[in-house]
């Protein structure tokens, strides 16, 4: 089967993969070192087996058929005796390799799995920024194309390595010892194969090269032709792109055929130059046989040519995953980078508790109250305060920048009190979003402080805060599951009763009526089958059922058209209702009743105030409310 | 399906036809050795002819340059057959796809014509390359190999034909059964990677809610699960290579047995031994790649029954037979318009729509999600067929014009609209592709998009991403609008085309199409109520009806829906801020 053959090999590229294989093997060996050596041992039997057998051959013709031909007798046993024995010989070798391939199906799926959880297990600690910096896509090809070419290589190219540099030693010796010139001969003609593999393997290479930047930029025409499409027929372009289209695949056509050719050539190649390799033995050792002074048999000459033949499919083997393993190798050492990426931290010890009233004030209780508290531990005093939890968040004097000297915000100053509805508007990277992401500690802050209910947040434990603070975010994200599942998932433990509620509260109930299997309908594909309305609703109610004191609702409603947006909006304001809420929204319905609404822009804040007030200042709010331009 | 493939074959009929015979004259050549090679150990080394030796030893090294050129050759002509057919089929289907109307586009999406187009046609381009040439030469082998040990030992020689039998049932069976184990394996695999999709695009909620446990042990349960399945599913393949080697060594032992026998009664030579022996490893294998290709096939049919859907799917809007080539004025009337979406769908979109529009008036369409509005709109340039009634452009049923003719004079800048790779004035182009650079600047201008393209460094050679992603949303739109107005139509549509454009651009743009274009008639679909109320009529569409038509003012009096809209839009001056992020 055609693989993808890998571009030529370059130094440094072994030097690193030696680094990494160590670190795999390292690993490996750790969790399987027992089944590795089982495999070890059975790949070295499966060979003795295999070259016995083929030894057999020499002393078959030699040993039992010449004898009985010269001397005329008839008798077969010990002919027979011996075909037993070499049978036995193979029986084992078959029962070691169905061993050791049993083993490895164990190994590399085994293998695979474990590097999959621990994958995910850290991806899943690694803070926010991990999944900003990198592109998704190379993120899910750890887990797809690295980890397949991992296991592969696990399962295939080890065992063949093993087997392959095993049978060229044995065939090797075992070539010396029946005829020291027939093994010269055939050592040259590997050196030829050696010389066409390599010219032939690089001219492949070179297209292959080209085939690949060929295949890029066509698969990026197509790309961008089926997505815009619809544009195409209402401008009538249908020509031009295909014109374009025809130029593209023709530049691919022209470097597949190319590598494909030299690939193609290659196998032939090999094979013919085997087959001249094997002439030169039966014409060599037919003289040598005939001149009898090398003591070279006929049956030694049988065996030998069988030799030659064994001798080159171990070689091109060997080369062949040479190549593979280096690209596992380069698989797994992205593999590893996630796994040494930093997890996030967590050093908070505030943590969240349900709590009663008492006449001594809050008390820890074990059942659920509906009262949360923060557990506050003072270590200077060894004492612990127990502090309710409201949804006050205070910015003090914030500075933030996600890369050094880029600083994105500058001096923020908030003051959201319990149950107030605090809005930001501003242009698109004037830092809106980037305030939300410091409240749920996502980043954390270069300079100032944050407080919730008083506690500096980066004294809470993160799980604590985050389950304080509900989100809608524009881009909603539903999971794989049922309706309820999505809605549940701001609360695992939520009734059917409470999910049925939060529904209602955010107005999905109407259309999850509708659908086929109402609240059992599967989710999938991040909700494709839903409108992004629909799913803004059950965005809404997956916060809902959280209960949380405080509120981020990232442009939460900008997919829903203005006059479906009021129906929901009395959801939204019971959602909203005495708790803290940041709203991120362009639409100026969503922020008219805020209580206060700060005006963003180059990461600072330029107005402040709430709706009347700002309208009454004349600035910049005004200027975007109205669409007038001030005369200052 | 095969036939229609086929037909893709072309200007490389030949390479079709020469791969496989120089594929045949390889095996012809690999067959031939073995038996020269049994001549030297008879007559040459068992005789003492160095002479026979020198002169078959000659011929085999002919039949191994005989073989190396055929190999060369099939491989040069397996590699153009197969990438020229690769190539075939993707112009035809990209042809093809050309001409489909927005309802065959919808029935595909458009990630699934992206597959077949890619993936699916590589596949098919393996397989045909492995048909060609391992498909001619694995069976021709195993017939050739047969032959020759039937030729030499009938007696021996049935041992073969046992040992192939045997096999082609057992790796038959194993494959079989695999295959189905398999389908499974890799759909829970899919399913597996779509859950790290999730996580890795959800990863914010997933923090958000606090559930990373639960997404890791959720994520461990399937992992689990699907690494039981995969054992199980492997250890149905084990078996294959040892009893394949079983079969070698079985067959081996056999012919050395027996072989014997017939040796000593001097009815077989130990040459030809050694040549029964050559031809043992020659079947087997072959008969190894055979299933190989087995397998391949069946993972490619998939593929291509994908690709000869796209070949033959015919689109559902062509031109009349004598087109009409010129469109009078821009005046638009709707008769009794049904209209719904696929043949057979029961619920129409539009229903009972009539709707007269006077050649350059500004109509404005309101409604909410769903409504239709761009369903209606849609209809103009015949991007869909109605379902009854008729949609009259100038005067002339839709379906009567050239569809280019139609669409030239129609021009809908799209609600989800694209700008391609290249730069500004490319882009623009599209509308006209020999317009001056003062006339692109002039329909920017009207788009209002000169101030920001002028700010760019390059200007107007500023280079555009794929998908327009380095410039933002509103001046996407913007240019999007200065492209089609580049076409001068007699109708211009904007749906939904200013959403991101903040309020003041949105009322010059407007401001420039009343005084710049006032001959063409503007159908303008909107949320805000602010982009349409200085429009000449507003329609106001409620669940593909019309629920009514008129000014402003009059609306506000008599219409509920757009009254409600219009409140909900805080008191008439709805600004709304910079797009969304």
């Amino acid at each position: 089967m055609p693989r993808p053959r890998a571009q030529q090999v370059s130094k440094k590229q072994i030097i690193d993969s030696a680094g990494t294989m160590k670190r795999l093997f390292a690993y490996l060996f750790k969790y399987y070192g027992i089944q590795f050596a089982v495999v070890f041992v059975c790949i070295i039997i499966s060979v003795l087996a295999n070259v016995r057998g083929t030894l057999f051959m020499q002393r078959l013709i030699d040993d039992y058929v010449m004898p009985m031909v010269r001397s005329g007798s008839r008798d077969f046993t010990p002919l027979l005796l011996a075909i037993l024995k070499v049978a036995g010989f193979y029986v084992v070798g078959i029962a070691a390799s169905l061993l050791y391939n049993l083993i490895m199906v164990y190994v590399s799926q085994g293998a695979q799995r474990r590097f999959r959880d621990e994958m995910f297990d850290h991806m899943e600690k690694l803070p926010v920024s991990y999944f900003d910096r990198h592109k998704h896509g190379d993120i899910m090809s750890f887990y797809t194309n690295d980890i397949d070419t991992m296991r592969q290589m696990i399962s295939q190219s080890i065992p063949q390595m093993i087997n392959a540099s095993f049978t060229v030693v044995s065939v090797l010796v075992s070539m010396v010892i029946l005829s020291i010139p027939l093994t010269i001969v055939t050592l040259f003609m590997i050196g030829v194969t050696f010389a066409v593999t390599k010219y032939l393997g690089g001219m492949s290479a070179k297209y292959f090269g080209a085939q690949q930047a060929a295949i890029a930029n066509l698969n990026g025409n197509i790309q961008e032709m089926m997505n815009g499409q619809k544009v195409v027929k209402v401008f009538c372009h249908e020509k031009e792109s295909v014109e374009e289209f025809k130029r593209l695949n023709d530049a691919l056509f022209e470097s597949a055929d190319n590598a494909n050719k030299y690939a193609n050539i290659l196998m032939p190649a090999n094979a013919q130059i085997g087959n001249i390799s094997y002439v030169m033995i039966a014409v060599v050792g037919g003289a040598l046989a005939l001149s009898g002074w090398t003591g070279l048999t006929l049956g030694k000459l049988a065996s030998f040519l069988t030799f030659n033949k064994s001798f080159n499919m171990p070689i091109s083997q060997v080369s062949q995953q040479l190549n593979f393993i280096v690209m596992a190798m380069a698989g797994a050492s992205r593999i590893f980078g996630l796994m040494d990426e930093k997890p996030e931290v967590d050093d908070g010890y505030v943590t969240l508790v349900n709590a009663k009233e008492t006449d001594a004030g809050l008390v820890e209780c074990s059942e659920r109250t509906g009262l949360w508290a923060w557990k506050h531990y003072h270590k200077a005093e060894g004492t612990t305060t127990y502090t309710r939890l409201a949804g006050n968040v205070v910015f003090d004097d914030v500075d933030f920048s996600y890369v050094p000297d880029k600083q994105v915000l500058h001096h923020i100053s908030i003051y959201a009190n319990e149950g107030q509805k605090i809005a930001f508007v501003g242009a698109t990277g004037a830092g809106k979003t980037t305030i939300t992401n410091l409240i749920n500690r996502f980043y954390d802050v270069s300079d100032g402080k944050i407080r919730f209910d008083g506690i500096n947040v980066n004294k809470i434990k993160k799980s604590a805060l985050r389950a304080s603070l509900g989100i809608v975010l524009q881009d909603t994200h539903l999971f794989t599951g049922t309706v309820a599942d999505n809605i549940r998932y701001g609360k695992p433990d939520a009734t059917d009763e409470e999910v049925v509620a939060a529904a209602r509260l955010a107005n999905a109930e109407g259309f999850i009526h509708k659908l086929p299997q109402g609240y059992d309908t599967m989710i999938t594909g991040d909700g494709a089958n839903l409108s992004q309305g629909q799913r803004q609703l059950l965005a809404i109610a997956r916060a809902a059922i959280a209960d949380p004191p405080a509120l981020i609702l990232d442009e939460a409603t900008s997919s829903i058209d203005t006059r479906t947006e009021k129906i929901i909006q009395d959801g939204m304001d019971r959602l909203m209702h005495g708790r803290t809420t940041f709203v991120i929204a362009h639409r100026l319905s969503t922020i008219r009743n805020s209580d206060c609404i700060m005006v963003m822009d180059g990461g600072r804040i330029i107005e402040r105030g709430d709706h009347d007030d700002l309208i009454a200042q004349k600035g910049k709010y005004y200027q975007l409310y109205t669409g007038k331009v001030v005369n200052a | 399906m095969i036939a229609r493939l086929l037909k893709e074959v072309k200007e490389f009929k030949k390479d079709v036809c020469l791969t496989p015979a120089f594929m045949l004259l390889e095996v012809a050549m690999e067959m031939i050795i073995p038996l020269l090679m049994a001549s030297i150990i008879d007559d040459g080394v068992e005789a003492g002819d160095m002479g026979h030796i020198f002169k078959v030893g000659g011929l085999m090294v002919i039949a191994a340059g005989i073989g190396l050129y055929a190999g060369i050759e099939g491989g040069r002509y397996g590699a153009r057959a197969s990438t020229g057919f690769a190539r075939n089929l993707r112009q035809s289907m990209f042809e093809n796809i050309q001409s489909f109307s927005f309802a065959n586009i919808d029935r595909f999406s458009q990630s699934s014509l992206i597959t077949r187009l890619t993936t699916d046609v590589t596949n098919l381009q393996n397989s045909f390359q492995m048909i060609l040439r391992i498909g001619a030469r694995a069976p021709a082998s195993v017939i050739v190999a047969l032959c020759m040990s039937f030729y030499i030992s009938p007696e021996l020689a049935q041992i073969y034909l046992w040992a192939a039998l045997v096999l082609a049932v057992v790796i038959g069976f194993i494959t079989v059964r695999t295959k189905k184990v398999f389908e499974q394996v890799f759909k829970k695999y899919d399913e597996l990677n779509a859950s790290v999709q999730e996580n890795v695009s959800g990863i914010r909620v997933v923090k958000a809610f606090v559930r990373e446990e639960y997404e890791t042990a959720k994520f461990h349960m399937a992992s689990e699960n699907l690494c039981r399945m995969f054992i199980r599913a492997e250890r149905n393949l084990v078996g294959m290579m040892p009893i394949m080697q079983g079969m070698v060594y079985a067959c081996i032992l056999l012919i050395s047995w027996f072989g014997a026998k017939l040796i000593v009664a001097e009815t077989l030579t130990t040459g030809e031994l050694m040549s029964l022996l050559a031809y043992c490893m020659n079947i087997l294998f072959s008969l190894m790649m055979l299933s190989m290709i087995f397998v391949m096939i069946t993972m490619s049919v998939a593929s291509a029954e994908r690709v000869t859907e796209v070949l033959n799917e015919k689109s559902t809007i062509t031109n009349p037979k004598e087109p009409v080539m010129e469109v009078a004025d821009g005046a638009v009337d709707f008769i009794k318009v049904d209209f719904a979406y696929g043949e057979g769908a029961a619920e129409n979109v539009l229903s009972d729509i009539n709707l007269h529009i006077a050649s350059g008036e500004m109509i404005g369409i309101i409604g909410s999600t769903g409504s239709s509005k761009t369903s209606l709109v849609n209809l103009i340039p015949r991007l869909y067929d109605v379902k009854s009634g008729q949609v009259l452009v100038g005067g002339v049923n839709v379906k009567d014009y050239d569809i280019d003719t139609l669409r030239d004079e129609v021009a809908v800048v799209l609600q989800n609209n694209v700008l391609f790779s290249g730069t500004i004035l490319d882009n623009l182009r599209w509308g006209d592709p020999n317009a001056s650079d003062e006339d692109c600047a002039r329909a920017c201008r009207l788009a209002c998009a000169d101030e920001f393209i002028e700010g760019f460094p390059d200007g107007y050679d500023t280079y555009i991403e794929q998908g327009g992603t380095n410039v933002s949303g509103g001046q996407r739109q913007r240019l999007c609008i200065a492209r089609a107005l580049l076409k001068k139509p007699k109708v211009l549509i904007l749906d939904d085309s200013t959403s991101a454009v903040d309020t003041t651009t949105d009322a010059n743009i407007r401001k420039a199409f009343r005084e710049e274009i006032p001959g063409t008639t503007k159908i303008i679909i909107a949320q805000r109520v602010s982009s349409v109320q200085d429009a000449d009529r507003i329609v106001v569409l409620d669940d593909g009806r019309i629920n009514g038509i008129g000014t402003h003012q009059e609306l506000l009096q008599n219409n509920a829906i757009y009254r409600d809209v219009y409140e909900s839009q805080t008191g008439g001056s709805s600004g709304d801020f910079d797009e969304p992020e």
